[in-house]
Order: structure tokens, then sequence, then C-alpha cells
């Protein structure tokens, strides 16, 4: 178990769901009810001083539950380390809180899972599609999106 | 007329030469075209490449850019176009006066390329009438050269609008 994992356990016993890494690598996954307090953490204890929000986007394991996952990536600036949070998160309401408040970089990156997963960012200051247009219907990057299905603005529809 | 002055500015008072005027209509135009780079990907590198001195554009009349459609005959549609610019694009075209050709360049624009997706356009002619067809991934300065003499010899023939 790396440092970064020990101190997330022992500080969030109920709330870290499992861990794991490789060559180097922590990844710990962690509850979504938890995530805030979890970021805190690793934001302000010095120890941890996680201060880059290096990537921030999700994945859809389809036919799994909890179907979806987002992924954090964490940087040290100070410890030159990394960490790898991941969330959980039901189809039923994939919601999670936003980030946005420790780190502003997660703004845009919250806004584009949004708009590729159709996974919501409570406490977001401003939740809307960042890449595709207001038009268009559904989230592209889930994998039961039809891969033909085609929204355009003007001209024919395939 | 001007193209009276024209020709007895170059060869005197006492020369004449035959031709129908849409054939000479379409001389003077297919070497004064005036186009309009409507760049949004990678192509556009090769666009620049072949505007500028080693291919050299200029050698057919076509080297100078125009940033406004009023002021172009020649929409070059260079790089994928996703549905969210795909409106842009058409307003453009429509801006453009009479007389006006489009060019696609790079397979992109041709046919969508691989860009087999929800985000992009497959093809510009499912918007805009195009033509002159450029294709590669991108297209080789030469290629552009090529598509280019075509769009002249286009012009050259058609039915002049005047």
């Amino acid at each position: 178990m790396g440092t970064v994992t020990r101190q997330l356990v022992q500080n969030f016993p109920d709330h870290i769901l499992g861990h794991h890494q490789d060559h180097g690598d922590e990844t710990v996954l962690v509850r979504p009810e938890a995530l805030l307090s979890v970021a805190a953490f690793l934001k302000e204890e010095p120890a941890l001083d996680f201060n880059v929000l290096m990537d921030l986007t999700a994945v859809d394991y389809l036919g799994r539950q909890p179907r979806f996952e987002v992924v954090y990536h964490f940087y040290s600036l100070e410890h030159r380390a990394r960490l790898r949070v991941k969330v959980p998160l039901h189809e039923t309401n994939p919601e999670v809180d936003s980030l946005t408040p420790f780190w502003k970089a997660a703004n845009w990156y919250e806004r584009e899972v949004w708009d590729m997963f159709g996974i919501r960012f409570t406490g977001h200051p401003g939740l809307k599609r960042i890449l595709l247009y207001e038009e268009f219907e559904g989230h592209p990057l889930r994998k039961d999106y039809p891969i033909k299905r085609r929204h355009p603005l003007v001209g024919p529809s395939n | 007329m001007g193209l009276k002055r024209v020709v007895t500015g170059v060869f005197g008072d006492e020369s004449f030469i035959t031709t129908r005027l849409d054939s000479a209509i379409g001389w003077a135009r297919k070497y004064s075209l005036f186009l309009y780079p409507f760049v949004t990907a990678c192509c556009g590198m090769e666009y620049m490449s072949v505007s500028c001195a080693h291919y050299d554009l200029d050698r057919f009349g076509a080297a100078l850019p125009r940033f406004s459609p009023r002021q172009a005959d020649v929409l070059m549609v260079v790089g994928t176009i996703s549905h969210k610019i795909a409106p842009v694009l058409v307003r453009v075209y429509e801006q453009m006066t009479e007389p006006k050709w489009v060019v696609a360049f790079g397979v992109c624009t041709c046919t969508g390329g691989f860009y087999d997706n929800y985000a992009t356009v497959q093809g510009i002619d499912t918007l805009i009438p195009v033509d002159v067809y450029i294709p590669g991934c991108p297209p080789r300065p030469e290629t552009v050269l090529n598509g280019l003499m075509m769009l002249q010899d286009k012009i050259q023939r058609q039915k002049q609008e005047y």
C-alpha cells in the first residue's frame, strides 16, 4: 500500500471502497458521498498537498453496476506525487459533487464530462455543454449512444 | 467596353482579336480568383504551404486571400466541418456574391474522412454545392495546384453570368 493510500484509508476507513497501485502509481476508489471531504483532505493536508488537478474524465462500463466511474488525476508539485481517484456512480442518478471549490481547473473538465457522459456535478457554477451545441440530444460518449445518430443544425440528418 | 480598351491597349488601335464573349469573360475570371479560406483544421498548414513562395498560388492569379466573403469568389473549405460550425459555413457561402465557386480541400470536407461520428458533417456537399474536390489527408501541394487548374478549366468552359 502506498503512502498516500495508507493515509486515506486511515482517515476515511468507511469511504475508501478499494485501492491498488501499479509501477508506483496509486489508485483509490472513493464513495461519491465522501468525495468532497476526501478532496479537501488531499488539497489541504500539508503531507499530501495535491495542488494540481491534472485530469478529470469518466468511463462508461455499460452492463456493470455501478455503470459509471468518474476519474480524477491529482499531482503534487511539492512532493512530486501522483494519485488517481475513481468515484463509481450508478446509472439511475449519475451525480457527484463538483470539485470547483478546490480546483478551478475542474470547471471545464466537469462541463466536458456532463457534455459527453451526462454526469451531473452538484455545486458547479455553470454546468452546460462545452463542446457540443445546446440543441444536441443525448451524451455521445455513452456506450449505448447509437453510433449512427446525428443531430445536424443544417443539412440532412445522415 | 472594357475588353475593347484592353485589346487596343495591348495590340494597338488597328488590331483586333476574335473570341466569344463567354470565353473572354471566363479567361478574365479564371486568372483573378479571390479565395476565402475557411480553415478549420490541420489541412490549413497545407493550404499555407501551397499559398506561400514554394508552391506560389500567385502564378495562377489566386494569391490573395479575402477574409470577407463579400469580396471573395472562391470558397476554399479547408479542414473538418463539424455540425456545430456548419451553419457558419452556410452563412459565409450565402454572403458571397455571384459568380462563386466552392473547393472542398482535403478528404474531411469531401466525405467526412475517417470522422464518421456524431460531430462531423459527412461531406460539405450535403450543405452547399461543390465545384472541385481535392482528396488527400492532407492533399499534397501538387494535388491542390491540380485542383485549382481544374477549377480554372471549369470557369473557362462554363456559361458566364454577367
